[in-house]
C-alpha cells in the first residue's frame, strides 16, 4: 500500500507536490475518474434519485470558493463573514459584463475575479489594524452592504428580479449541458487546487502562514504584514469571484437572494468541517456541505411516509441541523475531516504493527 | 417648521429603538468582557425570549407580569445550558471556532423556534395603552415611551449592580483578568455562567419590548445584528459605550431611513448601521470608550 518512510536524495524530490509513486498513481487515477465521471453519472443518478452531475458541478464551484476562503482563513488566519457576498460580486460582474457590455465570457471571467479581488481588498483594509473579532464584524458589515447594493442598485443589477445570463461558448460550442459545463468547472477546480497547494510553498504562502501563527513574530522576521494581509484578501476574493462567475453562467439566473449571509456561513462551515489550512480540507468540506441537504432528504422522505406533517418541521430544521453539525464538529473534531483522514491513514500505515 | 418636527419625530422613535439596542448590546458586551466570546446568537436569544413570552401569554393565558417573569427564568436556564454544554468545551479554542460555534447556535435556535411556532408574524395582546401621545407636533405611540423608560431603568439598575454589588464587582474583576480574578477566589466558571444568564435576560426583555412594537416573527433575530454597530461604536469592552452606542445607532438608523430612503429605493434603515460600522472601524477601531489593545513583543 503505502511506504513507511520516504527517502529523498535531492532537493527536487523533497519539494515535489506528489512525492511517492503511489500518490502519483492515485492522482492519475483520480484525474481519469474525473474525466469519465460524466459518462457514469447517469446510472448513478438513477440509483441515487438525484442529478449527480448537477451536484458534482455545484461541489466543484464550491471547492473553488472554499479554496479561496481557506487561503484567507486557514492560511492567513483572517476571518471573513463576507465571502457569500464576494461570490455575488463575481457573479454580478461577469453577468453585467456579458449581458450589458457584450464582453465574451472568457474575458469577463478573469475580470470578475479581478473586480471581486479589488472589492475584497477594500473591505480587507480594516484588517490592517484589527484582529479576529473585529475583522469578523467588519466583513459581516461588508456582506450586508454588498447585499444591499445587489438588491437596490437596480439600474446595474436588475434588482430583485435578477439577471438572465447566457452560457459560455467555447470555439463555437455552447457549454449549456451539465456535462460540458462539468469539464469547464473541473478544469478550474484542478487549477485552483494546484494553485493553492503550490501557494503554500512560495514566499507569499509562507508569509501567510507566518502571519497566522504569530503576526508580531512574522513582522520581526521581515514579513510585510500589511502587504500580505491585503494580498491574502485579494487572492481569496479573486478565487471566490471566479467561483461566483462560474455559478452565474451555470445557473444562468443571477439574483441577490443566493448570496446572503447564509452562503458566507456555509463557506466558513465548509473549511471548518473540512479542516482549516489543508488543501484537502476545502475539498472535503465542499463535498460534505453540498451533500448534506441530500443526505437529510433520506430521513425526511422516510418519515414523511409515516407522519405526513413532519415535512414542514424538517424543512425548517434543515438550517438547524447545519448549525448542530457545526457545533458538534467544533467541539469534538475541531481540526476537521482532513485531520481525521490523516489519523486514519497513519493508523493503517503501520498496521498491524502500530506502536 | 414641519421639517423640524419630522426630524424630532425620527429622533424620538430612534431613541426608543436605540434604547433596546443598548439593552441587548449590554448583554453582548457582558459576555465579551467576561469570556471574550463574540456572541452571534444574541439576536436569537432575544427572539426566543419574545416567543416564549408570547406563547405564555396567548396559549397559557398568563398575565403580563407573570409571563415576563417565567420568560426570564426560561431564558436564564437556556443561557446556562448553552454556556455549560456549548461554550465551555470551547475555552481556549481559536477565535474563529468560537465565532462559528455561536453562529451554529444561532442557526439551531432559529430552527427550533421555527419548528415550534412557524414563521408567521404573531402579535402580542395589547399590554400598553394604544392611544398615541402628542408632544407638540410629534406623535409617538405610548409603547415607544414605555420601551424607553423600561430600558433606561434597567440600564441604570445594571450600572448600580456593577458598581456596588459584590457579584457585580466580581464580574468586573473577571472581565479585567480571568487569572487574577481566579486567584482572588472568584469562581470564573460561575461568572461566565452568570454573564450568559444576564445577557439572555436583558435580551429577552429587549425581545419582549421590540415584539410589542413590531410583532414577533423569525426575523426578530436580526436585531441581534444591529448590536454589532452599537458595540463597535461604543467600544467592544465598554458597558456605557454599549448603551450610548445603541442609542446613537438607533437614532442614526431612523434618520437615515427617514431622509435617504427615497434616494436609494428603500431599506436604507437596514444597511446604514453597517455602513457606519465600517467607517468607525476605519477611523477609530476601538470605538468611543473601548480600551485600545497595545501589544508588546
Amino acid at each position: 500500500m503505502q511506504q513507511c518512510g520516504i527517502f529523498h536524495q535531492t532537493y527536487k524530490d523533497d519539494m515535489a507536490v506528489f512525492q511517492t509513486p503511489f500518490i502519483k498513481f492515485g492522482m492519475a487515477g483520480l484525474f481519469l475518474f474525473l474525466l469519465i465521471f460524466p459518462f457514469i453519472s447517469k446510472p448513478l443518478s438513477a440509483i441515487l434519485n438525484t442529478n449527480v452531475l448537477y451536484m458534482a458541478n455545484l461541489i466543484g464551484i464550491y471547492i473553488i470558493g472554499a479554496h479561496g476562503l481557506n487561503i484567507l482563513t486557514g492560511y492567513t488566519g483572517q476571518i471573513s463573514l463576507g465571502h457569500g457576498a464576494f461570490m455575488g460580486v463575481g457573479a454580478y460582474t461577469s453577468a453585467i459584463l456579458t449581458v450589458k457590455a457584450g464582453v465574451p465570457f472568457w474575458i469577463a471571467l478573469p475580470l470578475a475575479g479581478l473586480v471581486t479581488a479589488l472589492i475584497g481588498m477594500v473591505f480587507g483594509i480594516p484588517s490592517l489594524r484589527l484582529k479576529g473579532l473585529y475583522l469578523a464584524i467588519a466583513t459581516m458589515a461588508a456582506q450586508f452592504i454588498i447585499e444591499y447594493a445587489m438588491r437596490n442598485w437596480t439600474t446595474l443589477t436588475g434588482g430583485s428580479a435578477g439577471m438572465v445570463v447566457s452560457s459560455p461558448v467555447f470555439f463555437g460550442f455552447e457549454l449549456r449541458s451539465d456535462r460540458s459545463y462539468y469539464y469547464l468547472i473541473y478544469a478550474f477546480v484542478i487549477l485552483a487546487t494546484l494553485y493553492t497547494k503550490n501557494l503554500t510553498r512560495t514566499r507569499p504562502g509562507r508569509a501567510f502562514v507566518a502571519i497566522r501563527d504569530r503576526y508580531l513574530s512574522a513582522e520581526v522576521m521581515g514579513v510585510n504584514v500589511w502587504l500580505y494581509r491585503i494580498l491574502s484578501f485579494g487572492v481569496s476574493s479573486f478565487m471566490v469571484g471566479i467561483s461566483g462567475a462560474l455559478w452565474g453562467h451555470y445557473v444562468r439566473v443571477v439574483s441577490d437572494e443566493h448570496f446572503g449571509i447564509w452562503l458566507s456561513i456555509q463557506y466558513l462551515a465548509m473549511i471548518i468541517i473540512g479542516g482549516m489550512g489543508h488543501v484537502l480540507g476545502a475539498i472535503y468540506g465542499a463535498i460534505f456541505m453540498t451533500m448534506l441537504p441530500q443526505l437529510l432528504r433520506i430521513p425526511e422522505h422516510f418519515l414523511t411516509g409515516i407522519f405526513p406533517n413532519i415535512f414542514a418541521v424538517f424543512h425548517s430544521m434543515r438550517e438547524g441541523v447545519f448549525g448542530l453539525i457545526i457545533i458538534l464538529f467544533l467541539i469534538f473534531e475541531p481540526d476537521g475531516l482532513a485531520a481525521r483522514w490523516h489519523t486514519v491513514k497513519n493508523y493503517w500505515k503501520l498496521w498491524p504493527f502500530s506502536y | 417648521m414641519q421639517e423640524v418636527w419630522f426630524f424630532l419625530q425620527l429622533i424620538v422613535q430612534g431613541l426608543a429603538i436605540g434604547s433596546v439596542y443598548g439593552l441587548v448590546a449590554l448583554g453582548f458586551v457582558l459576555i465579551y468582557k467576561a469570556s471574550s466570546v463574540i456572541n452571534f446568537a444574541q439576536g436569537e436569544l432575544l427572539m426566543v425570549g419574545a416567543y416564549v413570552c408570547l406563547a405564555l401569554m396567548t396559549k397559557l393565558q398568563f398575565p403580563f407580569w407573570a409571563g415576563i417573569m417565567v420568560t426570564l427564568v426560561i431564558s436564564a436556564l437556556l443561557a446556562l445550558s448553552i454556556e455549560r454544554f456549548v461554550l465551555r468545551p470551547m475555552i481556549g479554542e481559536p477565535v474563529i471556532s468560537i465565532i462559528m460555534v455561536t453562529i451554529g447556535l444561532a442557526l439551531l435556535l432559529k430552527a427550533i423556534v421555527a419548528a415550534f411556532f412557524g414563521t408567521q408574524i404573531m402579535v402580542f395582546p395589547e399590554i400598553f395603552p394604544q392611544t398615541p401621545v402628542r408632544i407638540g407636533e410629534i406623535v409617538v405611540s405610548q409603547i415607544y415611551i414605555y420601551t424607553f423608560i423600561a430600558s433606561m431603568a434597567l440600564l441604570i439598575a445594571f450600572a448600580l449592580f456593577f458598581k456596588y454589588s459584590r457579584l457585580g464587582v466580581a464580574m468586573r474583576a473577571t472581565a479585567n483578568s480571568n487569572q487574577v480574578a481566579q486567584s482572588m477566589g472568584i469562581s470564573v466558571k460561575k461568572i461566565f455562567a452568570i454573564s450568559w444568564c444576564v445577557a439572555a435576560v436583558v435580551s429577552a426583555i429587549g425581545g419582549i419590548l421590540i415584539g410589542n412594537i413590531n410583532g414577533v416573527n423569525i426575523t426578530l433575530s436580526a436585531v441581534g445584528l444591529k448590536v454589532f454597530p452599537a458595540v463597535i461604536l461604543g467600544g467592544l469592552d465598554s458597558i456605557p459605550g454599549a448603551v450610548i452606542g445603541g442609542l446613537i445607532i438607533g437614532v442614526l438608523e431612523n434618520l437615515s431611513g427617514g431622509y435617504l430612503d427615497h434616494f436609494f429605493g428603500g431599506g436604507v434603515k437596514e444597511v446604514a448601521p453597517f455602513a457606519i460600522l465600517v467607517i468607525i472601524l476605519m477611523i477609530k477601531p476601538y470605538g468611543l470608550f473601548g480600551t485600545e489593545e497595545i501589544e508588546r513583543v
